[in-house]
């Protein structure tokens, strides 16, 4: 298929975008990257996606999607290599769920104790070492939440390892436990040295100065 | 081989009737459970032990949680009367206004009944500014619409089903609550679609009781913002 038929704008440090670019990676698809200033949003991403004004932003021969999972799911109904849910029904259904859980469970919670001070940052990190913790579960002991090879969740919510990483350094306070959460924490590590994966990542240094910047704010 | 079909529910849930409205669109026979929220069953507990919470389908003893993630598996386990179109694109687009619903309207709307309360001199403010929310929403889904009949075309489809919050419980708010949100000079499409969906045979039977439920919402929510 032609490059110019699909079309993402992203912004460089957001893993939502990134998700994306994994999955449009790991089946091979060409597509042309649009880097958005989200200081400044440009008039085609108001067009394609005014409901919630956000990056990431999927155009497949000039119709728009957003929402960073139902891309995902958008791109292996389209593209059947490399699929990412895996055949049954009920596997399928417990890869939603997960991915479900980590965005709506594990990342405000993280983003909380990123931003919080006090304790409402000590209740943050409670509840975020609690919620991964529960996602550790969902591995249910397989390398990748795909099994032997990554799936749909991994690229969901593999990216919560790196930007746990740099909140940790950044606050200084653990929040993946070797000890406790080891599943989780070897899953972590395992996704983020697939070439792939390596691959598509911002250079970490730029990433971590973006994430100061971010945390000089609050 | 015996199949079995398990949905543990709330009466007043949208979330679970939206479960059992999809099943009997399909035809599937389930056995029904209500749990009391105050008091939530051993079962429930053991088959949603994430979130704890209803509703949860259990198909041959194998549970999934989460109302919509429920749907997708009732489409793609029993395939007579589809409830999501084929081509991909249609299919990420009921995705992605389900997902609307759930995140950005029914909160919106709750506020917008019963939200906090302001000392006298904000309230009105806060609540008109809670119902523009609330329009500017429902204006979405007005103009996503468009000449349908329903959401997922001639027949009533994901979206549709995922919608009955907007459909039936929104119309049951504003009557608890005295709110004016879904009104038919500015919503005429949503409005005709709302009476379609609640006419349909498989969501008519699965809809709580009008009064029962305006009764547990002002007793659980009191008298709404809007009421003088």
């Amino acid at each position: 298929m032609a490059e110019d038929s699909v079309k993402l704008l992203g912004y460089w440090a957001s893993p939502y975008s990134l998700k994306v670019k994994w999955a449009l990676k790991l089946k091979g698809i060409q597509y042309q990257y649009v880097e958005e200033d989200l200081k400044n949003k440009s008039p085609m991403l108001l067009q394609y996606n005014p409901v919630y004004k956000k990056i990431p932003v999927l155009v497949h021969d000039d119709k728009p999607l957003a929402e960073s999972l139902i891309i995902l799911e958008y791109i292996d109904e389209v593209w059947k290599q490399n699929p990412l849910l895996p055949i049954d029904p009920h596997e399928r259904a417990k890869a939603r769920f997960w991915a479900k859980f980590a965005d709506d469970k594990c990342v405000p919670a993280l983003v909380a104790a990123f931003s919080k001070k006090g304790e409402e940052q000590e209740r943050a990190v409670k509840e975020a070492r609690e919620n991964l913790k529960i996602l550790e579960s969902g591995l249910e002991g397989k390398r990748f939440f795909g099994g032997e090879t990554i799936g749909f969740v991994d690229i969901a919510a593999g990216w919560i390892g790196c930007w746990a990483q740099m909140t940790e350094e950044i606050i200084g306070i653990k929040l993946i436990d070797a000890e406790t959460m080891p599943l989780l924490d070897s899953w972590f590590q395992d996704f983020l040295e697939i070439p792939l994966i390596k691959e598509c990542m911002p250079p970490q240094d730029k990433l971590l100065e973006h994430c100061k910047e971010s945390h000089k704010k609050f | 081989m015996a199949e079995e079909v398990l949905v543990f529910g709330a009466w007043g849930s949208p979330f679970s009737r939206r479960v059992e409205m999809a099943l009997k669109l399909k035809g599937i026979e389930y056995k029904y459970i209500e749990e009391d929220l105050t008091n939530k069953s051993p079962s429930l507990l053991k088959y949603n032990p994430v979130h704890k919470k209803i509703p949860v389908l259990v198909h041959n003893g194998k549970p999934v949680a989460e109302s919509l993630v429920i749907l997708e598996y009732i489409d793609e386990t029993w395939k007579d009367h589809p409830i999501l179109p084929k081509d991909p694109y249609e299919r990420a687009n009921a995705r992605f206004w389900a997902k609307f619903i759930d995140e950005k309207c029914l909160s919106a709307i709750f506020k917008a009944c019963w939200g906090e309360h302001y000392e006298h001199e904000k309230a009105e403010k806060e609540h008109e500014k809670a119902v523009k929310e609330v329009s500017e929403l429902l204006q979405f889904l007005e103009n996503e619409l468009k000449e349908k009949r329903y959401f997922g075309g001639e027949t009533v489809g994901l979206l549709d089903i995922a919608a009955n919050i907007i459909g039936y419980w929104l119309g049951v708010f504003e009557e608890a609550s005295g709110a004016e949100l879904l009104t038919r000079e500015k919503f005429p499409k949503l409005c005709n679609w709302a009476n379609e969906f609640v006419c349909v045979t498989a969501i008519k039977e699965n809809l709580p009781a009008r009064d029962k439920l305006i009764a547990y919402l002002r007793n659980r929510f009191g008298a709404g913002n809007a009421s003088k």
